[in-house]
């Protein structure tokens, strides 16, 4: 049976940046994951990053993508796309669905002594009549048909949400050559930050608040060809008479992310719900060490932040793992993760930051409390 | 803050949160105004300024300072800040006229000589501009900063030109 | 119809794959070899990828990444492939799936 010394589940920022860092110290790291490239999305963030000029802030996503990808080939890490885990059992031994250059699909089970699971999030739908119909899809996908495929889902896009996501990819939607109708957001402020609803309000696009869609509108192909919308009361509830109808034939959904937590499960990690993350999230402590031993847990997985912190988390996981296979010592290791942490805590300020900083604690005091020592996964 | 409920500022509600430059230092000649209100972690264009002229420190949420005597206008900050969000502004281009130096990152980038209409911070239409400059050098990492040359009155309202 | 993005400030979108050409139900269109058979098939206007099992309706792009099974076809023969992370190849012949299609 195949056998390494780390396994990384996601190829994104914290997967690359946790088998880079396990890779460094000596570890033998086999990465995989199910998409065609690897990067997660870094590749369909063609934006220039915040952060701290120290730590490659001002560098366009999909340029820190390349540089993870060169770091991984550098620390020697074994990458296998289209690469599905579908198993993951007692002894840490792991049944993965390998893909093949030739298309085709190959099982095979492998014995990893530490697992690292970052398979970031998902998007979260919103329902609403016809939500359904082709031409309704989420802000992300659109994002990837512009920035990674170069087609655009449409030409008159209506985006629904003003996080982050909702602006960041709407502005991308107009420079790749569509017309961005309008934002709906259901809440009377802008989620995102204001830079980016800036960017969108000088181009000319308007941002409707306290309003939400309530109904795609199907043309005689089947496929979208309208929205209606509405103002929606304080309880966000449509407000009878107030609704309007837009054309478009693409409707973008950010309404936030998910983790995704099947891998999670399937290892048997204890979860906590934490409403400022996104939902169900492994408990983990300051090693990102789930209630699991040797399993670790990395980026959005972990609680959805951004791509910043995605790479931090990785690191720290990496490090941890390394130090339990014996390849660094406990105070080199700790004195690494401090300094991480330090970081981490840099971006988690300001009133973007602050909550989740405090929720990030939150989930740590739960790990002490209920789990305190790992247990072999079951 | 009306910035989140609308998206935009307006010029005195930006005057109450960032030191814009005096009106003596405008009168001196080009000068960024650094229109970015919100605690992010962010601090690239500290870096960015040459001349010491942009602020931040620990930690690197808190809200960048321009020091008016320092900056000398060239533009290296606009390109630099992942918000797009400063500007370069020349008072002093002609007599009636005024220069606003933005990032522009849509296709198709304007050319020098060629007129486009000059939009506010809502995305109206406040008059006709005529583009002066064009900078996209590498290091600028495919953020074009264009110059567009409007009627001096305009100055602190002009802020981008019409996407065509 | 033509939505590929030609034109881009920041994106060099040149195409790394050769030109072929691709089937989908019946119908002959233009696609880069390597690109996901979606992306092929958004340029070439068709949004429907699939109908629903129970109720016949359309479903089309979603999530892009794999994960929600909306763009699942028929890709020669085989049924249920998700057609956004299934890169073209020349020649493929792609049918719209209709319910959970056994393939062929």
């Amino acid at each position: 049976m195949l056998e390494k010394d780390v396994l990384v589940i996601g190829a994104g920022p914290a997967g690359l940046a946790a088998s880079i860092e396990a890779g460094k110290y000596g570890a033998s790291v086999l990465l995989v994951d199910l998409n065609m490239q690897p990067g997660g999305q870094l590749f369909k963030q063609i934006h220039k990053f915040f952060g701290s000029s120290a730590h490659r802030s001002g560098t366009r996503g999909y340029d820190i993508g390349k540089q993870l990808l060169k770091e991984a080939e550098e620390s020697d890490v074994e990458i296998w796309m289209q690469s599905t885990v579908i198993g993951i059992f007692p002894g840490n031994k792991i049944a993965i669905e390998k893909g093949l250059d030739s298309g085709e699909k190959e099982m095979v089970t492998m014995q990893a002594k530490k697992i690292i699971i970052a398979t970031g999030a998902s998007e979260n739908a919103i329902r609403f009549k016809g939500w359904t119909t082709p031409g309704v899809m989420g802000a992300g996908a659109a994002q990837t048909m512009i920035n990674v495929n170069h087609v655009k889902p449409g030409q008159k896009i209506v985006m629904l949400g003003t996080g982050n996501v909702g602006l960041i990819v709407s502005y991308q939607l107009m420079q790749a050559g569509c017309d961005v109708v309008s934002l709906i957001e259901a809440a009377p402020k802008i989620g995102g930050y204001a830079v980016h609803a800036a960017k969108i309000r000088r181009a000319g696009v308007p941002i409707r608040l306290q309003h939400t869609i309530i109904e795609a509108k199907k043309g005689a192909d089947g496929c979208v060809c309208g929205c209606v919308i509405a103002q929606v009361d304080e309880h966000f509830q449509p407000i009878p008479g107030t609704e309007e109808t837009i054309a478009c034939d693409t409707i973008a959904l950010a309404a936030g992310l998910k983790p995704t937590m099947d891998l999670v499960k399937l290892a048997g990690c204890k979860l906590t719900f934490n409403g400022p993350f996104g939902g169900y999230i492994p408990l983990h402590n300051e090693r990102m060490e789930t209630s699991c031993e040797g399993v670790f847990v990395a980026g959005d997985t972990t609680g959805v932040e951004e791509a910043n912190t995605a790479l931090e988390e990785g690191k720290i996981a990496g490090i941890s793992a390394a130090e339990d296979l014996g390849l660094l010592t406990a105070d080199a290791a700790s004195d690494k993760r401090a300094e991480i942490w330090d970081r981490l805590h840099s971006l988690r300020l300001g009133p973007f930051g602050e909550r989740r900083m405090i929720e990030k604690e939150v989930v740590m005091d739960e790990y002490k409390e209920r789990i305190g020592t790992p247990s072999p996964i079951q | 803050m009306a910035l989140i409920n609308t998206g935009y500022l307006e010029y005195e509600e930006l005057e109450s949160i960032q030191t814009l430059p005096s009106d003596e230092r405008y009168a001196e000649g080009p000068v960024a105004i650094i229109e970015c209100v919100q605690e992010i972690p962010c601090n690239p264009c500290e870096a960015a300024c040459h001349f010491g002229a942009i602020k931040i420190g620990e930690p690197i949420t808190k809200l960048p300072t321009l020091i008016g005597e320092k900056c000398v206008g060239c533009g290296m900050c606009v390109a630099r800040c992942p918000g797009l969000a400063i500007v370069v502004v020349d008072k002093t281009f002609t007599d009636t006229t005024a220069t606003v130096a933005f990032p522009f990152e849509y296709y198709p980038t304007p050319v020098v000589g060629e007129e486009r209409n000059a939009m506010n911070r809502k995305g109206e239409i406040v008059c006709k501009g005529k583009i002066v400059k064009v900078v996209n050098p590498a290091s600028y990492d495919h953020t074009p900063v264009v110059t567009v040359e409007i009627p001096k009155e305009f100055a602190d309202e002009v802020r981008t030109v019409e996407r065509i | 119809m033509c939505l590929r993005v030609d034109h881009h400030v920041i994106l060099d979108c040149t195409h790394v794959g050769d030109e072929v050409e691709i089937t989908v139900d019946g119908k002959v269109i233009k696609a880069y070899e390597g690109e996901p058979i979606l992306a092929a098939i958004l340029n070439a206007g068709i949004k429907i990828n699939r109908y629903t099992v129970k109720r016949k309706e359309p479903r089309g792009l979603f999530c892009g990444i794999g994960q929600c099974t909306d763009c699942a076809m028929v890709v020669d023969g085989k049924a249920n492939v998700r057609t956004c992370i299934t890169p073209v190849k020349a020649g493929m012949v792609i049918k719209t799936q209709d319910g959970l299609a056994k393939g062929e």
